[in-house]
């Protein structure tokens, strides 16, 4: 499926799976484990065929139970296998919990490097797909919290490759993010090749001078498109993709704001302990006297999750309009 | 079991008089390293120990069996004599004990959570029964490189096999058909809690026909039938015969740690009930009983174990601790920074 010429358009679902494919394929120790991955070639088909091509100890359908999924691939790790685990959605990663936290993220630590744990932890998260309570969440918030673990959530199809090679060659545990709902919306031109880009780096997607938006995921998009929005209003917004949540990028956000004096974080998460309190925190640390409006954060509402219902659903995500008005409000502070 | 006033038969399953020796030292050492423990915590020089008293014949039993530089030890927390038994040195144990630099760690882990790469024993934490599924990762890579000839003995007690992570753990394992073994040591309680209030069978080993694997039980009180037990069971594993739960049936002696105090919860009487299987002076008897020591072969190996005890503890003690510094590395491999 890899084609020899500089670049090919995919979409990310079609990134996820050519650079699972090329990791297959290039290193023997690689394996890939979660439920419905092999015969079914996980449920938006990321895996199809792989089972097929690499054998069923390779791509391995596991029994029901998300624990063991994370589990046994930290013994893999701990024994010099590349293991990357499946959570089929982010909604099911809870029972994985302590495996996550308890262990993978300090298996190196505790036993003082002794042991280390190079595992990529993958996921589908997000909303705005009718998947109800139990298949649109945001997990970041639970896990950027711990020490040991890395997180990153490219919503590009050139950084879904170049970050997932990143995750899959990294010593240590990553969790990474896929929003479901950029899988087949979001396409792009992907560099053939195997290339990494740097864990911890975020990107300008769209420079601007007069107000810093910092997101990640399907909102940077839509970030991106009220920008473009108001560019032809006349009016100038920076959009930063954070691409990694732990470890960040304070300098290309310190950077930017330095320049706007402005700044607004966009996330689905809810807002309450989110990314977004970090960022503003770390903001008002370290620029407090660079910005010339309160710093906002335009996030997921405080409730447990959104409805099945499309008025429940919506009312949860921002729309881009909203994005685009906050801005507008925000430049002409 | 064996009453009080029977030691059993001398049964060798081929081990020479020079394997049951070192079975004997082996079970003294672990005894001795014990007892320094909850010394040393009552003496205010160590904040905590945790006790093995009662496991001794199912930790040479089944050190006995590993086979080392192949197999693969995941133990639990109450395994100090399986942990020497296959090669740890008794040093590491103090310096477990009074967290200093020149533990493996490093200082960072609880007493008996040990962790040394080389001899093939992984590191673990406190959370019950979340070690096995690294267990159950560790024998799929030893299967997946076909690596014939090896396994992983996993460990737990008792209350581990209540936890989720146990159930989905063997069940990966006999589903993929691993060579590990699961072995219970089954000392009937889980700090306060009795094997009735934990499970509504009276054996663990019962487990072990839901997911479709041989079980077996054994005497953990006599350390030659474990070992017969476990050389069969990790045979069976290092040869594609899949995984096996072995349930070693004993008593735990001791508080769960210095920080419990078993007094509130179960009677004196009940411990000295049990006493007649404290594997330690039965299995001195039946080496005496069958002519393999004399009784003044034992004290001199117990005077011998003392002293290197002593030794070990004393070394340990006048290294230094980890420097504050120390609480920063090896987060990640490079920086421990969350912003970059």
């Amino acid at each position: 499926m890899a084609v020899a010429s500089p670049s090919t358009v995919m979409n990310n679902v079609e990134a996820v799976r050519h650079t699972l494919y090329e990791a297959l394929k290039n290193d023997e120790r690689t394996l890939v484990l979660g439920e419905d991955v092999g015969a079914r070639g996980n449920v938006f088909l990321i895996t199809k065929g792989f089972i097929e091509e690499f054998g069923a100890e390779r791509v391995i359908d596991t029994p029901l139970a998300e624990a063991s999924i994370v589990g046994v691939a930290i013994g893999m790790a701990m024994e010099g296998l590349r293991p990357i685990a499946e959570i089929q959605f982010a909604d099911f990663i809870y029972p994985a919990f302590n495996q996550i936290v308890g262990e993978a993220a300090k298996t190196r630590y505790r036993s003082n490097g002794d042991y280390t744990c190079p595992l990529v932890i993958r996921t589908p998260y997000g909303g705005g797909v009718r998947g109800a309570l139990s298949h649109s969440v945001s997990i970041e918030a639970l896990f950027y919290h711990v020490p040991g673990l890395k997180i990153v959530a490219p919503s590009f199809p050139s950084d879904i490759k170049g970050l997932l090679n990143a995750a899959i060659d990294d010593p240590d545990p990553v969790l990474f993010l896929e929003h479901k709902k950029t899988y087949r919306l979001v396409k792009g031109e992907v560099p053939s090749g195997h290339y990494t880009i740097p864990i911890g780096l975020a990107d300008v997607k769209h420079p601007g001078d007069s107000l810093t938006v910092v997101s990640y995921g399907l909102y940077v998009h839509q970030a991106i498109e009220a920008a473009k929005r108001l560019a032809d209003e006349g009016l100038s917004v920076e959009v930063i993709d954070l691409r990694s949540i732990r470890p960040m990028d304070r300098t290309t956000i310190l950077a930017s704001v330095r320049k706007t004096h402005k700044l607004l974080i966009v996330h689905e998460d809810n807002k309450f302990g989110g990314i977004g309190a970090e960022i503003s925190a770390m903001v008002a640390e370290e620029a407090l006297f660079e910005l010339d409006a309160p710093i906002r954060r335009l996030c997921g509402p405080d409730v447990p999750a959104m409805g099945y219902a499309l008025p429940l659903e919506e009312e949860f995500m921002v729309s881009t309009d909203e994005m685009a008005e906050t801005m507008r409000e925000m430049v002409r502070f | 079991m064996a009453e009080a006033t029977t030691t059993p038969a001398l049964e060798r399953h081929g081990l020479s008089d020079e394997q049951l020796r070192w079975i004997l030292r082996n079970m003294l050492l672990q005894r001795t390293l014990d007892n320094r423990g909850f010394q040393l915590n009552r003496q205010g020089k160590i904040p905590f120990a945790t006790g093995s008293e009662g496991h001794e014949g199912i930790h040479a039993g089944s050190a006995l069996a590993f086979e080392r530089g192949a197999d693969i030890l995941v133990p639990y927390y109450r395994d100090i004599g399986l942990c020497i038994g296959i090669g740890m040195e008794p040093l590491h144990v103090l310096l477990s004990m009074f967290a200093r630099a020149a533990d493996i760690s490093g200082g960072r882990q609880f007493p008996n959570h040990f962790t040394n790469h080389a001899l093939g024993l992984m590191s673990i934490s406190s959370i019950i029964a979340a070690h096995l599924p690294h267990a159950v990762g560790a024998a799929y890579a030893m299967k997946y490189r076909k690596e014939a000839g090896r396994a992983v003995l996993a460990t737990f007690g008792d209350g581990a096999t209540s936890e989720g992570e146990w159930h989905e753990s063997v069940n990966f394992a006999a589903v993929q058909s691993l060579p590990i073994v699961f072995l219970c040591e089954n000392n009937e309680w889980a700090i306060s809690t009795p094997r009735e209030h934990q499970m509504a069978i009276r054996d663990v080993v019962d487990k072990a026909e839901g997911y479709g694997i041989p079980g077996e039980i054994v005497d953990g009180s006599d350390p030659i039938a474990v070992y017969d037990v476990m050389k069969r069971a990790l045979d069976r594993a290092r040869s594609g015969g899949g995984p096996t739960l072995v349930e070693a049936k004993c008593y735990r002696f001791l508080s769960h740690t210095t920080d419990d105090d078993d007094r509130t919860y179960r009677s004196r009487d009940e411990i000295e009930r049990h006493r007649h299987l404290d594997p330690v002076p039965r299995f001195e008897r039946v080496l005496v009983e069958s002519g393999v020591m004399t009784t003044d072969e034992v004290s001199a190996m117990k005077r011998e174990v003392l002293a290197h005890v002593n030794d070990v503890t004393d070394r340990a003690e006048a290294l230094p601790y980890p420097v504050a510094s120390d609480l920063y590395t090896n987060v990640y491999e490079g920086t421990h920074e969350p912003w970059l």
